[in-house]
């Protein structure tokens, strides 16, 4: 296949950034996004420039750090997948292939297509975790849950913060993310001793950070690698309202 | 920032902006009912006679004071809500969101300012006239303001219906993604029930806005 990028480049996270144009030949339609973008890099060190920065770890859709804005969507042109899991044969030879960072407010540029996404471990600093006495394991079946609950509390859970939510919407607005790591707790007994508390100071930290406010376009959901549902979003609304007036 | 009304969490925001629109489409079908009125061949005795009830009760003056607040605060809440999302994202992305989102989902900032221009002129045009700030011709033999005469004034002008069809397609835009919006904002979600308000809202989003267009069409076309 051949391609031209127009991948944004940025030195760190003061510079201004602009596009830069690169021309790729012969990519193998069973290459995977991130492998294109290592043949790119490796392309640009033989000619001693300096590689695309960009987010990866795992490369198997499951630790989050994929974040590529592709052809104006997160993710690119694939549902349910995250960068690392598209492959080149979503796209037609000759295409020109648009790559942006995620762009929000709490989610700065640290270079080209890197950002800054430690916002949301703030936001999990905040409620996003039960407390627990440190010995030895309870006996599980002593707190019994509900099937719906836990196959619900373990879709949420499903959330892997790689931030396409935020870079989605509209309104850069974090509630689908904020909404999972909520509904995986309120949907368990062990997390409802500290739901009230949990969710009033996770929403407080998600304001404070600067996202937006949820105008239920559903963007999020469409472009959720994992297929977070927005029913998620309802539950968090109902916790926060039950947790304000109660 | 510093304003009290502003530190409210966004979801608060958000519940009072769907409990209130919530209220203002109870309100649109209450309105809808005196605007038939207009249809009947009676001289506008019906119409009149609703237009002096809806000015004279004192139940209806206490609910046109939540009313009157219900607008307002709906309409700062919203315009509050959007400034902070354009803020939330300071660098655009150069190639604009492709993703699949609801018909004019994202448009809804605009749809309702319109709905708000449209709000201002129906108020200089009636309400305005009602408190006597601005001065009227068409008088009851009372000294009341005649409204029946001046609606048919009002449509009988081409240009001011097809403005005003044209506004109430927009709010049918508007209130289609809203009644669902302020369900799901409420916290009103369950695989059950979702259908149902999903078709009741496109249905209301219809009928509502189709009611209020029947007047002009029928001053222009009909009579």
């Amino acid at each position: 296949m051949k391609l031209t990028l127009k991948i944004w480049r940025q030195k760190d996270a003061k510079s201004a950034g602009k596009f830069v144009t690169y021309a790729l030949d012969n990519i193998s339609p069973n290459c995977s996004f991130l492998e294109m973008l290592d043949i790119l890099n490796e392309q640009l060190i033989e000619k001693n420039d300096d590689p695309v920065v960009f987010d990866h770890d795992c490369r198997e859709g499951i630790c989050g750090m994929c974040s590529l804005y592709i052809n104006g969507r997160p993710h690119g042109p694939d549902d349910a997948v995250t960068a690392c899991q598209l492959h080149m044969r979503k796209f037609h030879d000759g295409d020109t292939i648009v790559i942006e960072p995620w762009r929000a407010r709490p989610f700065p540029v640290i270079r080209d297509l890197m950002v800054d996404r430690s916002a949301f471990d703030k936001i999990i600093q905040e409620g996003g975790y039960v407390s627990v006495n440190t010995g030895g394991a309870a006996e599980a079946n002593n707190i019994l849950v509900g099937k719906e609950n836990s196959e619900l509390a373990m879709d949420a859970a499903a959330c892997i913060g790689c931030g396409a939510c935020v870079a989605a919407c509209k309104n850069g607005s974090a509630m689908l993310f904020v909404s999972a790591k909520v509904s995986q707790f309120a949907l368990l007994p062990q997390g409802q001793v500290e739901a009230k508390q949990r969710v009033k100071k996770m929403v407080r930290m998600m304001d404070e950070l600067g996202f937006g406010n949820c105008t239920n376009t559903y963007a999020c959901e469409a472009e959720c690698p994992k297929l977070i549902s927005r029913s998620n979003i309802a539950r968090m609304n109902r916790e926060f309202l039950c947790a304000k007036v109660s | 920032m510093n304003s009290s009304f502003l530190r409210f969490s966004s979801i608060t925001k958000k519940i009072w902006m769907a409990f209130l629109g919530l209220f203002l489409m109870i309100f649109l079908v209450v309105h809808l009912g005196i605007n038939l009125c207009l249809l009947r061949s009676d001289g506008g005795a019906w119409f009149t006679a609703a237009a002096h009830f809806m000015g004279t009760n004192y139940i209806v003056k206490v609910f046109e004071i939540g009313l009157f607040a219900g607008f307002i605060i709906h309409i700062m809440l919203g315009i509050i809500l959007q400034v902070q999302n354009w803020m939330a994202r300071p660098v655009r992305y150069m190639v604009s969101n492709k993703t699949y989102t609801p018909f004019l989902s994202k448009y809804m900032i605009y749809t309702g300012g319109i709905v708000l221009i449209f709000l201002i002129i129906h108020f200089i045009n009636f309400y305005f006239i009602k408190m006597g700030w601005v001065s009227n011709v068409h008088t009851s033999a009372e000294g009341e303001p005649n409204f029946y005469v001046i609606a048919q004034e009002l449509f009988a002008q081409p240009v001011y219906s097809i403005l005003y069809i044209l506004f109430f397609i927009v709010l049918g835009f508007h209130l289609n993604q809203a009644f669902q919006a302020a369900w799901q904002t409420l916290g009103v979600n369950h695989p059950q029930y979702n259908t149902c308000i999903q078709r009741f809202g496109t249905f209301y989003a219809i009928i509502v806005p189709l009611g209020f267009i029947i007047v002009p069409v029928y001053f222009l076309l009909i009579r």
